[in-house]
């Protein structure tokens, strides 16, 4: 429910692309891995698990977007984001306190989960942040690839394991470290003889994971109809 | 060596004034570079030896040739670029009447992923810079007959649109090819921040591509739908006081039994309600891997006389280039690399 509370804390709004964006206050930020940030900040609308957020830093530039990867029901919002060094908005994200302002849209977006077919979700690197909220809002999937090059990457591995145990699997596509599987998500996906032609494929990510994989599952019988994908463009 | 040849009169003009040398001396190398196409700086003859000996310490002109063509049954080519990233890109030269349109590719491969596109099948690669697209129109044999460019090669133009939009400025400002806007269009799948800057800061044609008025249906076709949903796009285009020169479009891939129904033709006549427009119809040629199926030739027809009954000016577009892979998304660098 929208709460009184949540409009009170609206303040100012602007309209840049296709969305309004609203005034908000960075809550925390922390660095998880070289690069890798979470970001916390307040919660103004409610957002279904899966939903994105356009942000922007400040009026002048054109929003970016994130998955959001916080639960359905927490406190305030989160993101996870990479940081790219010559990027507009992602150097100016890494360096907010609380307490700064940052401008975020309302949730949107259609890469939602399904109660009724079981999922598999495949992400690489900070595609992982959509599942994430959904995991923490209840939703749980018949299996988890998760594609990254260093085992600092995996993120939030330890809230994937403890729910899906064998179910989680860690495709560490670098040349050492930890991980379950060591290659890249389509090569685990390659070596397998079956994969449930019922079940809804979910892939977040870059571009290249997301078509070569979407081509992998189409050409092992997955119907195209059954793959949903968000890319990370 | 940086090159000259992609950059616009201010950049040049700068570019002099900081070497110490007259600002006109800025126009004058434009004109050789745009309009006399020259090859190296010696040939620019009417700028003083000291200017020459200056601007070729840092400076080359700076376009290259094709390194492969090849020639459709229909005429149409397929030239094959290399860019600064060490890969490669495609341009299309379709010939057509008194009509030669040239195909321009924008970025080296795409992020957007579309199901039925080769070039999304190769991933991102990189960005092309105004002079990497402009060398397309530059170094091809027809490049004194152009009549109309098309940026509907490999990736999406308003994922780079900083440099689309200065290619377009060499191309259409009198000082680059003098070209008007109306012989430009721009084709994208519709990143609505960058739709509005296009809009307003060019006055080129605009295509969007729809292939299907139904989000369930667009999202699996083209992931984008879920950033950038169809409907944000056209509400965009419906807002925009467009001129009556500048044309907007909207292309539709036809796939068997997917999207040439009747529903698509009633949910097209609702979307597109109030936009002055065109629907360009596109055979789809499957591609290697593919799921989704040609047309027939039956059915496309009615699709068509359907959308004409409600009103919405329809055509479908000649299959060029099938042969050679030149037809709309099927240019891919990816085997034509190896035997370049
Ligand atoms: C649906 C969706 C969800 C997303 N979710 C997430 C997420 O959860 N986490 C996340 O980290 N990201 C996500 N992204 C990506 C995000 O929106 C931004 O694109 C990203 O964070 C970079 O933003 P930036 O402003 O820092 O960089 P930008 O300024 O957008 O630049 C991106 C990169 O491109 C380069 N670049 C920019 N312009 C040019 C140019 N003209 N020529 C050559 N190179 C150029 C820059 O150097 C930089 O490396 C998502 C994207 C989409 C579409
Ligand atoms: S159709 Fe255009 S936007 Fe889509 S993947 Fe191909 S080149 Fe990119």
């Amino acid at each position: 429910m929208f709460s009184v509370y949540m409009l009170m804390s609206i303040k100012k709004k602007y309209l840049k692309g296709n969305h309004y964006l609203f005034e908000n206050r960075v809550v925390d930020l922390e660095e998880i891995a070289e690069g890798k940030f979470l970001l916390w900040f307040e919660k103004q609308f409610n957002a279904k698990a899966g939903h994105v957020v356009a942000i922007a830093a400040d009026e002048s530039h054109e929003p970016r977007i994130y998955s959001l990867c916080s639960s359905e029901k927490a406190q305030n919002m989160q993101i996870l984001f990479d940081l790219k060094p010559d990027g507009v908005l992602t150097p100016r994200m890494a360096s907010l306190k609380p307490g700064d302002v940052l401008y975020v849209s309302k949730p949107y977006g259609s890469f939602l989960p399904d109660t009724e077919i079981p999922m598999w979700w495949i992400a690489t690197g900070t595609g992982i942040a959509p599942f994430r909220a959904m995991l923490q809002s209840g939703f749980k999937p018949a299996m988890l690839l998760h594609g990254a090059r260093v085992a600092s990457n995996f993120y939030f591995e330890r809230d994937f394991k403890l729910e899906l145990k064998e179910n989680y699997i860690r495709c560490n596509s670098g040349s050492n470290g930890q991980g379950d599987f060591f290659g890249r998500v389509s090569a685990w996906i390659d070596a397998q003889d079956e994969l449930p032609l019922s079940n809804k494929y979910y892939l977040c990510g870059r571009a290249l994971m997301v078509v070569e994989v979407r081509d992998l599952l189409i050409a092992k019988g997955v119907r195209y109809e059954n793959i949903v994908s968000e890319i990370f463009f | 060596m940086q090159a000259l040849f992609g950059k616009t009169l201010d950049e040049l003009q700068s570019l002099v004034v900081e070497m110490g040398l007259p600002k006109f001396t800025g126009k004058q190398i434009a004109d050789w570079l745009y309009k006399k196409k020259v090859a190296s700086v010696d040939d620019m003859t009417n700028l003083s030896k000291k200017a020459r000996a200056m601007l070729s310490e840092n400076f080359e002109v700076g376009t290259f040739p094709p390194v492969k063509v090849q020639k459709s049954t229909d005429g149409t080519k397929k030239y094959l670029f290399p860019t600064a990233h060490g890969k490669y890109i495609e341009t299309a030269m379709i010939p057509d009447k008194e009509r030669q349109t040239v195909c321009v590719s924008s970025q080296v491969g795409c992020k957007m992923g579309c199901l039925f596109c080769m070039t999304g099948k190769q991933g991102f690669n990189g960005q092309l810079t105004a002079g990497e697209i402009v060398n397309q129109v530059q170094m091809i044999e027809e490049t004194d007959h152009i009549t109309n460019i098309v940026y509907m090669g490999m990736g999406e133009p308003f994922d780079n649109l900083e440099e689309v939009l200065k290619s377009i400025d060499i191309l259409t400002s009198d000082w680059g090819y003098a070209m008007s806007p109306r012989r430009i269009t721009v084709s994208t799948i519709g990143i609505v921040p960058a739709l509005k800057r296009f809009l307003n800061e060019s006055k080129c044609n605009l295509a969007i591509s729809v292939h299907t008025p139904f989000d369930d249906e667009r999202q699996k076709l083209m992931p984008v739908q879920l950033a950038y949903p169809l409907k944000s796009v056209i509400d965009e285009i419906r807002a925009f006081d467009f001129d009556s020169q500048r044309k907007v479009s909207f292309e539709y891939i036809v796939f068997g039994g997917l999207n040439d129904t009747s529903r698509h033709v009633k949910e097209m006549n609702r979307l597109l309600n109030g936009v002055r427009s065109h629907i360009n119809l596109i055979r789809f040629h499957p591609i290697p891997g593919t799921p989704l199926e040609k047309t027939d030739e039956q059915r496309l027809q009615r699709f068509k006389d359907e959308l004409n009954n409600k009103g919405l000016l329809t055509t479908i577009r000649a299959s060029r280039g099938q042969d050679i892979y030149a037809a709309c998304g099927m240019l891919s660098t990816k085997g034509l690399q190896k035997d370049s």
